[in-house]
């Protein structure tokens, strides 16, 4: 069975399912009412890990694998869900979608990891500008209150669950799990150490399990369809379908809803219309701005985690930015560097003075006052800042500047011979 | 000019948010948005205001106000504009949305015009990439494909 073509994250173009009578409509809540009456949150779980589903916020771990990191209900403290709508990886506007089109698919999503893994509340923490998404989905919050789905009694067979809809305030750092935590308690969203993990010591200390909002919108899918279904969209090992952010220098931006897996040339040509004014296409970064670029002639390569990796990138959030002939790949790199110079936290000396150097020595290139030290230096930045700090922010700042030096290295290293940018016609920074 | 203070109705609005969580605090960054929607900045003396409501310290509400970039501590324009540079944003004409803004009001980005009226500021991802240049004025729905020929007209339309 082919699962390939349908869509069950987003509504149909144009629509939005805001209301409950319209969720209802398409069969909503059914995946909930099967999973609070017949399946015990083991069965949820198995069925959740049987899946394959991975996480869809960046980092791709197995979401049943997480949840079964979670204490067996009865414990000493409460367990909390804590869905990650910070979306805030520049490239990346598909949480979005699901927020403002599709509120009622995150909620059954969150009622059903609810009676999975015990929890007593979900908070579901959005970036602070998407004050249209905090509308939306309060106003179902209410709607399913009012219908009995959260409350005392979820569906009328449940134990009380509600969710509790947060604001952010512009951080780009409160996306990182346990920054998101910590601004969750009323903070500076500083990323704390682990151990100890969420699942131990989360929001107020309790257990908590933390998954993007896309990675729940998922779940009713596995549940009303089951794990063999999800399994036969995708590659083996990156199962079911996901949303693709495309922007940049195409045609038709947007989002595009397809299965894990599909060619990137055919999500740039084909549902992405092509390269604007039939320009030749330069570089591509696959998934969001923390992960390395790629050039034109990986356009071949398949959307999924194992083939990104091979070709030496990550899938990320899978926002993809394209960018043409017209592009300064150092302009590129200058733009992403300001932006994690920006987002540092400060906690970590690496990150925080690594951020600020790459931005500098970028800069200076683009200036045509890089020397070949600078370059070496930008390369090997990595060795400083890879691996030695609390969270990925202060390797993905290194990663994406490496990338860019290493992939377009002439280019590079034309801004020094010529002491000038050779494409002056290149968007600004 | 008097010290603004915060209105029964925002005291209360943010008493009933603290009811949401275990411990208030939790309710402090919504707290700074309802404070900042009502006052439009959040200056020291409404800072300690805040941390009484929700029995913080009031270095503990201004160390969130310093970290979060949407909280101003200093006054901005009644009409806050924020464009987004990031890469989407910047391959679509950003850096001429800001220079066009920065012509039409006489100020820099990151400045407020003398009479109060407007401000500028360069932000981060708005994650709208997809309907690039975003802009967003105050707390609003955000202005999407905004472009460099359009100025007038948004200006006209944020009043």
């Amino acid at each position: 069975m082919s699962a390939r073509g349908e869509r069950y994250l987003l509504p149909p173009d144009g629509a939005a399912w805001g209301a409950l009578e319209a969720y209802r409509e398409g069969g909503g809540y059914g995946a909930a009412e099967r999973a609070l009456r017949e399946l015990t949150p083991e069965q949820v779980i198995e069925e959740v890990k049987a899946s394959g589903l991975r996480g869809r916020g960046g980092a791709g771990f197995g979401t049943g694998q997480k949840w079964s990191f979670m204490p067996k209900p009865g414990g000493p403290k409460p367990s909390y869900i804590a869905c990650n709508a910070d979306e805030s990886e520049p490239g990346t506007f598909k949480d979005r979608q699901i927020l403002e089109r599709n509120p009622h698919l995150l909620l059954e999503g969150l009622v059903i990891a609810g009676h999975a893994l015990g929890a007593r509340a979900a908070y579901v923490y959005i970036r602070g500008e998407y004050i249209q998404a905090y509308r939306v989905l309060s106003r179902a919050i209410e709607e399913a209150r009012g219908a009995g789905v959260l409350g005392e009694r979820p569906l009328g067979v449940g134990r009380p669950f509600d969710v509790v809809p947060m604001r952010g305030a512009g951080a780009y750092i409160c996306g990182e799990e346990t920054g998101m935590i910590e601004s969750a308690e009323g903070k500076k969203g500083q990323p704390r150490k682990r151990p100890p993990f969420p699942a131990v010591y989360g929001l107020w200390g309790c257990p908590t399990t933390v998954n993007n909002v896309e990675t729940i919108s998922h779940v009713p899918a596995i549940i009303r369809r089951g794990a063999a279904w999800f399994k036969s969209i995708g590659t083996p090992t990156s199962t079911g379908n996901t949303l693709y952010g495309v922007s940049g220098h195409v045609n038709r931006p947007g989002v595009y809803e397809l299965p894990l897996g599909t060619l990137l040339r055919e999500i740039i040509y084909e549902h992405a219309g092509g390269v604007r004014d039939g320009r030749a296409l330069k570089a591509i970064i696959p998934g969001g701005v923390s992960m390395p670029v790629l050039s034109a002639e990986q356009i071949d390569v398949r959307m999924d985690h194992d083939s990104l990796k091979q070709a030496g990138t990550l899938l990320g959030t899978g926002g993809i930015v394209v960018m043409d002939e017209t592009a300064c790949m150092v302009r590129a790199a200058i733009v992403i560097a300001r932006f994690f110079r920006h987002e540092t936290c400060g906690q970590c000396t690496q990150c925080r003075e690594g951020t600020a150097w790459l931005h500098k020595l970028l800069r200076r290139v683009e200036a045509g006052e890089g020397t070949a030290d600078d370059l070496a230096t930008i390369d090997g930045v990595g060795g400083y800042m890879e691996g030695q700090t609390i969270c990925a922010l202060s390797d993905a700042a290194a990663w994406a500047a490496t990338g860019f030096l290493r992939r377009f290295r002439a280019e590079f290293e034309a801004h020094v011979e010529e002491r000038r940018c050779p494409l002056p016609e290149s968007f600004r920074p | 000019m008097t010290e603004p203070r915060l209105s029964t109705r925002v005291k209360e609005a943010i008493a009933a948010e603290a009811g949401k969580y275990p411990e208030p605090r939790s309710a402090l960054l919504i707290a700074l948005h309802l404070v900042q929607e009502e006052i439009g900045h959040v200056p020291l003396a409404i800072q300690r205001e805040v941390a009484g409501l929700l029995g913080l310290r009031p270095i503990e509400v201004r160390e969130v106000v310093t970290f979060y970039p949407m909280y101003h501590e200093q006054p901005v324009g009644r009409r806050h504009i924020r464009v987004c540079v990031n890469i989407a944003c910047a391959l679509a004409g950003a850096r001429e949305i800001v220079s066009g803004l920065e012509e039409r009001l006489r100020i820099r980005a990151g400045e407020r015009t003398a009479d109060g009226a407007y401000s500028i500021e360069e932000v981060q991802c708005l994650g709208s990439c997809g309907t690039a240049v975003c802009v967003q004025v105050n707390n609003e729905a955000y202005l999407e494909n905004v472009r460099a020929s359009g100025l007038d007209d948004l200006l006209r339309s944020v009043g």
